[in-house]
């Protein structure tokens, strides 16, 4: 922690739990808590503007445990609720599609397609009826440990502060509205943030969490909400595709949820091991789009709202160890996501009831890493382990791979190993070497018809907000890299994998380049802080209540 | 000296808005709400009157449904010590809110009355001026500067042709403008002690108001949406063609 | 035949711009009677009112306390005319200028009715179309039987009408009791600088990306002072450094509506288009033809911003 932050008079709140997240995982944290300890004091922050503001997700969800922490749930489902009908899996071609044999994953009989941000607002006002203390608007901006070595101990998080004016500092100065980030101090902080939480990655490092566990791996995910004119969808209708517009190099996939009212959700997930520096993951999803059939099924519409999150796939391998003297870890930003089934929510859920089981019960983090490695969750995440791994040979013989392990039931007595996604990209000279566009581009639309033109107008469908003066979040350690060493080995690829254009490569007017960030259009996805082949980008929380508005998405 | 400081639930500024597919509104479900911003600047004048020790008690009022505790709530977070909610499920309109204000001016007699200028949603800009003639007393409008003096105010206005300066008498209706002030942030410790602030909440009925003639509103549609015009091959057509407008002599 | 009772927006010296346009709005309801509220030997804009076609009179009210625009004195007298001149009026209309704005609610209150605010489209004698959500939405309300219609003239939705008239103008009075609790005290000229303010002026000439950097602004600042027009930016320009942010014009800057925008070196982001999407005309000049900035220009103009500003500021010379 800087001189500066420590300098900062803070008032302090003390609780019995802190929770940093309110998604699912958190939120049904804090219930499970309330239920199993109604007089327990509960904090709860999101740096959201309001809960539900930040989430994304597909989302087909398994409804078992959320029925079991909140039955009522179905008596006033989410504005946007739809029974699963019909499942679909479809390999594209350029021109064509197949359907596949649906993986017994992808069975979706008895389960929802949820817009998980309004779930979440039900279980926000759930848990506020239990007395826990929902701070939307407040982000954890960094965790408190005392002590030192073996006797370091989490005592609690350091909300963001307000009104810091950019300067030419990376942490900017109080500016004339300055209002200093609570001190919450907490008998156990659980760590909530979802995929990539910027705490979660601060306590794995500084507790040595993935000591043990191979490299953590993710995807990227964009997801669009669309209205269509009448009699298009099918509501209930769940499709995934596999094939064009990625190569068989590369992992990616789409789904498409239809809902009620001529609604569409559809969207696309692109693995971050992803090898060439020239791909544009939001390129692809945008050709996906314009597949005749897709493009047939969209002709005509409106998109309401867009954006983009990354998704945890490292699965049961790069778990690292969820607890830590005085906190822990649960839902993704463990790394819970059961990356076949592309289900995260009732994961995350059941490893939020079980870390609430675990503290009533014993009253001490210790020991909830073995007990979800040993529950039903864990248990999940053992069962699909190598199935996402399979992939890094390619299309055809991971899909081989995957109906293999999913015969064996995950009874294999090999666990396939990981690789780090930041580690995967070739060089622009091998790349080129193998062509002069990326593989897949070769058959890619040269006009797309389809909003949104480019990421610039999808990202003004995502309502991200980013107070103008605040100081930029996205911090790259060296910047001098990005004209030089960057440019010549990997193109500057973070003008790329970013999906709202935040990176971009400018005229520095002195006949050179240099690294322009523009950081208000930033949604919040965390892909630069994953993909960034020198590991130098560090998001950290803006202000309070920045970023996307996410609405029914 | 009381101020009395008049809320509004609105959309949040941030949001998207659109019409519903009926074309009879616009979507609010799971849209975000929020204080209307210019409301917001003038809670935030109403602290700082409080702090400098021109103000002994700052009081927040809203008319509309229930759920608009929650920007009252964030009012009292910010530092006001009494809030009142005025329930009703019904559209209200400008006049009809203007004459509900009275009847909460009468009954809490406050020294001044401080509103934002128009609300994002309608954007009527009627309100303030509206409570102003009904009470009988000075207004200041699109205010984005004030001085106060013994028993009146000199309020800097921002209007078309510059910035005006007029003199009220207290008690006087104030409406403010963007640059008046920049609203402090919540603090948390502040969300708590809130809710423990009385919020008083009764229906809008209570307030005997004579509901005035109604606009009745229709349709809701979006913009036309712009076409793009012509290419032009030169800029003596370009400057041809806008003197051909009208638009340059 | 329905009368119509048009507020005049004036210094004592000048009709404000907005009235010929609030009278094109005005005589598609009905006869038109401008009133002009002015102090003694301040009546220049009464000349000025008869002139404008399709103003049938023009009322000259002098009173001492009308010195300065001050809505609380105003209101009652308008709301005086407006019930008892000549039987009273069926509409009772200003422009949607600070003035208008200002005024008009408070007359409404006074005679208990409600008040349309920024009319843009009459669709019959008491239907209109008013922007709401900062014009995102546009809704249609209707004014009920029996009572007069009140309403500020969204004065950027009307051209204004030629001024070949010749009204006669009356002077006219009421006894309405002036409130002494107002003051005015004076008008300062807008900001500092002699630009217009980008806010409200009525033409604005804004850069891009495209300029390059902060000295190649100067060619965007030469073709403002030109033309009289304010200074904008869009985002890109402002993130590069060349301009400060308060000259940003857009989704997250200002929202503007002159009547004529030239868009130099501009792509035309939907960011940006939010910010002038009421704009009266768009010019757009680009060296990319397929930029999105030509989908809403009314008038394009391809080619290099650095040879066309220049030669444009020439062709403006000669006019």
């Amino acid at each position: 922690m800087s001189e500066q932050d420590n300098a900062i008079e803070r008032d302090v709140m003390e609780y019995d739990f802190a929770i940093v997240g309110g998604g699912p995982a958190g939120l049904g944290c804090a219930i499970r808590l309330k239920q199993r300890l109604p007089e327990a004091s509960i904090c709860l922050l999101e740096k959201g503007s309001e809960i539900g503001a930040h989430i994304l997700s597909g989302c087909v969800m398994e409804p078992q445990p959320l029925d079991e922490l909140m039955p009522s749930w179905r008596d006033t489902p989410p504005a946007i609720c739809v029974p699963a009908g019909r499942d679909e899996f479809r390999l594209l071609t350029r021109q064509r599609s197949f359907r596949l044999p649906t993986p017994p994953q992808m069975h979706n009989a008895g389960n929802f397609i949820v817009s998980l941000g309004e779930l979440c607002k039900q279980l926000a006002a759930h848990a506020e009826s239990l007395g826990v203390e929902v701070f939307p608007g407040f982000p954890g901006r960094r965790v408190l440990v005392a002590g030192e070595g073996a006797e370091a101990r989490v005592i609690g998080v350091r909300c963001g502060d307000m009104g810091v004016e950019a300067d030419d500092t990376p942490d900017g100065r109080p500016g004339p509205n300055f209002a200093a980030g609570v001190d919450i101090h907490a008998g156990t902080t659980i760590l909530a943030e979802g995929c990539r939480g910027s705490l979660a990655k601060q306590m794995i490092a500084r507790f040595g969490l993935d000591r043990d566990a191979a490299p953590q791996t993710y995807g990227l995910g964009f997801k669009e909400l669309w209205q269509l004119p009448s009699g298009r969808t099918t509501p209930g209708l769940i499709q995934h595709t596999v094939g064009w517009p990625m190569d068989n190099q590369t992992y990616g996939g789409s789904f498409l949820y239809h809902l009620d009212e001529d609604r569409l959700y559809i969207g696309y997930v692109v693995g971050l091991d992803y090898e060439d520096p020239r791909f544009s993951p939001f390129e692809a999803f945008q050709q996906f789009k314009h597949h005749p059939e897709i493009a047939a099924l969209l002709e005509g519409g409106e998109i309401v709202s867009s954006g983009a999150r990354t998704i945890i796939e490292g699965g049961l391998q790069a778990l690292p160890r969820m607890d830590m003297p005085g906190a822990l870890l649960i839902g993704d930003a463990a790394g819970t996501l059961n990356v076949p089934k592309i289900k995260g929510v009732h994961q995350a859920f059941r490893s939020a009831m079980l870390a609430a089981d675990h503290l009533a019960d014993s009253g001490s983090p210790a020991g909830f890493d073995s007990a979800f490695r040993n529950s039903a969750g864990g248990r999940e995440l053992h069962k699909v382990r190598n199935i996402r791994p399979g992939f890094y040979r390619g299309l055809w013989l991971g899909m081989a791979n995957a109906a293999l392990e999913t015969v064996l039931g995950g009874r294999s007595p090999w666990t396939l190993h990981t690789r780090a996604d930041w580690d995967s990209l070739e060089t622009r000279a091998t790349a080129k070497a193998h062509g002069e566009q990326a593989a897949m581009a070769a058959d890619w639309q040269a006009e797309r018809v389809l909003p949104p033109r480019d990421r610039l107008a999808s990202v003004y469908f995502a309502n991200t907000a980013h107070e103008e003066s605040q100081p930029v979040h996205l911090r790259v350690a060296d910047t001098s890299i990005c004209a030089t060493r960057c440019a010549e080995d990997y193109g500057n690829p973070c003008t790329r994998f970013c999906p709202v254009g935040v990176y971009e490569m400018v005229d520095d007017g002195e006949g050179g380049r240099r690294l322009q960030i523009n950081a208000s259009n930033c949604v919040h996805c965390k892909a630069c802080d994953i993909k960034d082949p020198y590991q130098i980008i560090d998001w950290v929380t803006p202000e309070g209540g920045s970023g996307p508005n996410y609405q029914t998405l | 000296m009381k101020i009395l400081v008049g809320i509004k639930r609105v959309i949040d500024y941030n949001v998207r808005v659109q019409v519903n597919r009926e074309g009879t509104g616009v979507v609010k479900d799971g849209v975000k709400m929020s204080i209307n911003p210019f409301d917001e600047i003038a809670i935030e004048e109403a602290l700082r009157m409080k702090e400098s020790g021109a103000a002994s008690e700052v009081v927040a009022v809203s008319i509309g449904p229930e759920a608009a505790q929650q920007q009252l709530r964030t009012a009292l977070a910010m530092g006001a010590d009494r809030a009142l909610l005025f329930t009703s499920d019904d559209e209200i309109q400008p006049l009809t809110a203007a004459r509900g204000l009275l009847a909460v001016v009468e009954k809490e007699d406050p020294g001044l009355v401080l509103l934002g200028k128009q609300a994002i949603d309608d954007d009527a800009n009627q309100v303030g001026q509206m409570l102003a003639a009904l009470w009988q007393r000075p207004q200041a409008t699109f205010v984005s500067a004030l001085e106060f003096n013994d028993g009146s105010a000199k309020a800097t206005r921002e209007v078309d042709a510059g910035l005006e300066t007029i003199e009220v008498d207290l008690p006087a209706v104030i409406t403010v403008d963007l640059r008046l002030n920049e609203p402090r942030f919540v603090k948390m410790p502040d969300i708590m002690k809130a809710k423990r602030k009385p919020l008083d909440i009764r229906p809008f009925a209570e307030l005997g108001v004579e509901l005035p003639p109604q606009l009745e509103t229709g349709r809701y549609e979006p913009p036309p949406r712009r076409q793009g015009g012509v290419k032009v091959e030169s800029v003596e057509a370009l400057v041809a063609a806008l003197k051909d407008k009208g638009i340059l002599s | 035949m329905s009368t119509v009772l048009l507020i005049a927006d004036h210094d004592g010296k000048n009709l404000n711009t907005g009235i010929a346009r609030s009278v094109a709005c005005a005589r598609q309801l009905g006869t038109v009677h401008v009133a002009v509220f002015h102090a003694p030997d301040e009546d220049a804009a009464c000349a000025a009112a008869a002139k404008l076609d399709g103003v049938s009179r023009v009322l000259s009210i002098s009173e001492p306390a009308n010195e300065g625009p001050l809505a609380a004195v105003l209101a009652p007298q308008v709301a005086a005319l407006a019930r008892e001149h000549e039987g009273g009026y069926d509409y009772v209309l200003a422009p949607s200028t600070t003035f208008g704005k200002d005024l008009l609610p408070r007359v409404a209150a006074l005679l208990g009715v409600p008040q349309v605010s920024d009319l843009m489209e009459i669709i019959d004698a008491r239907t209109f179309k008013r922007p709401i959500y900062a014009g995102n939405v546009i809704t249609t309300v209707k004014v009920p039987d029996g009572i007069p219609v009140l309403a500020t003239v969204r004065i950027a939705s009307f051209a204004a009408v030629d001024d070949g008239g010749d009204a006669p103008i009356v002077s006219a009075s009421t006894d309405a009791e002036l409130p002494t609790h107002t003051r005015y005290i004076g008008l300062s000229a807008a900001g500092g600088g002699d630009r217009p303010d980008l806010q409200s002026a009525a033409r604005v000439v804004a850069g891009g990306r495209g300029v390059g950097s902060k000295e190649n602004f100067e060619i965007v600042y030469r073709l403002a002072d030109k033309l009289g027009a304010a200074v904008g930016a869009s985002r890109a320009a402002v993130d590069a450094g060349y301009v400060p942010n308060d000259m940003q014009v857009g989704q997250t800057g200002k929202i503007i509506a002159p009547d004529l925008y030239i868009a130099v070196g501009i792509s035309g982001a939907i960011q940006h288009l939010t910010g002038i999407k009421d704009v009266g005309c768009i010019v757009a000049i680009n060296k990319d033809g397929d930029a999105p900035i030509f989908e809403v220009a009314d008038f394009g103009l391809v080619g290099d911003l650095f040879q066309l500003l220049p030669a444009l500021e020439k062709a403006l010379d000669g006019s």
